[in-house]
């Protein structure tokens, strides 16, 4: 794809916001507004400034972030469903030296793959986990994820869940904090310009800690998913801030360079 | 005093960048592109904040800040 040449400062000016290189100029598949855009963005801007593309490593999962190799200009793997963090354990031993993270939707990491994902931070495998928390199955057409909110209505619970019968909600990043391996673990969204601007860091702690060596990093961001959630772009933001926060909430649950 | 450049092949309509924008001066376009999302435009003063560009989706915006003289831009 060309741009004009109006895309590079003029006289007298400074660029505010570029796109970095560790994003490719491809347009996403994902849904409009949907927030896997803005958790790619994050994530290369922040191995853009830490340097570390060359070297790293990403290992794909299964769900709409299946196709996430094919936005990063960084060297990728797909894993089977469930088992990246499985995958990512065995390529970071193979190659000591490369900076790995896992890119995982709620389905595939809180669902199919919570054995692989927690046994993997449990055991202090230096790598990332890059979580994205939109509460629904979304590629394969909005089905009930562990995440999936009391009452949230989805194509598997047509009543809306019901904690009798479905459970409630698994707080993942909570479940992570406690376990002795993970050296970082926070939740984050990305529903307003302030949040995102707090989600960043909080990747970029989340790679930190991989990078000294220290053990696990785990980011959960909450996401919106307009499509199977059925709301506009605009009313799945504010969902996020009135119904999703509140369930589960912001911050950062261990960071062992703090304690 | 800021020039903003929508990438307006990349732009998949969603909105956020009006719903975000402190100064309310996005809006929509009326025009269309390949794709059949319909772009955004701007009328109005920007600071420069880069608030549109952090909530995009899509990566379509760039932000530019000028010092001194009002920078002409045609969007």
């Amino acid at each position: 794809m060309t741009y004009a040449n109006n895309l590079h400062p003029q006289q007298g000016e400074k660029m505010v916001f570029d796109a970095n290189p560790v994003l490719n100029e491809r347009v996403t598949h994902y849904c409009p507004g949907c927030h896997h855009g803005i958790a790619h963005r994050l994530v290369s801007e922040v191995l853009h400034e830490l340097g570390v593309a060359d070297k790293t490593i990403l290992v794909a999962a299964v769900g709409c972030s299946t196709f996430t190799y094919d936005y990063f200009n960084v060297d990728s793997v797909e894993a089977p469903h469930g088992r990246a963090c499985a995958v990512a354990t065995g390529v970071r031993r193979a190659r000591p030296e490369a900076v790995v993270f896992t890119y995982q939707g709620d389905g595939d990491m809180a669902a199919i793959g919570m054995a692989e994902s927690l046994h993997a931070a449990n055991r202090g495998e230096k790598i990332t986990t890059v979580f994205i928390n939109n509460t629904v199955y979304g590629m394969t057409g909005g089905q009930m994820a562990p995440t999936t909110l009391i009452g949230q209505k989805t194509t598997t619970t047509r009543h809306g869940r019901n904690f009798s019968n479905e459970g409630g909600p698994i707080r993942l990043t909570e479940i992570m904090a406690g376990l002795q391996g993970v050296a970082y673990a926070a939740r984050c969204a990305l529903d307003s310009v302030k949040h995102v601007r707090k989600a960043k860091k909080a990747v970029r702690l989340a790679f930190d800690v991989q990078l000294d060596g220290l053990g696990f990093g785990f980011v959960e961001l909450l996401a919106g998913c307009p499509t199977n959630w059925h709301m506009d772009p605009i009313a799945a933001n504010k969902h996020i801030a009135t119904d999703m926060i509140p369930i589960f909430p912001l911050g950062v649950f261990k960071d062992v360079k703090e304690t | 005093m800021s020039r903003v450049v929508f990438l307006e092949e990349r732009c998949k309509g969603c909105r956020l960048c009006v719903e975000v924008c402190p100064m309310n001066i996005l809006r929509a376009s009326g025009r269309f592109n390949r794709h059949g999302y319909e772009v955004v435009a701007m009328d109005g003063k920007c600071t420069g904040c880069a608030s549109c560009a952090v909530m995009c989706p899509d990566t379509a915006i760039r932000v530019f800040k000028s010092s001194g003289r009002t920078a002409a831009h045609e969007y």
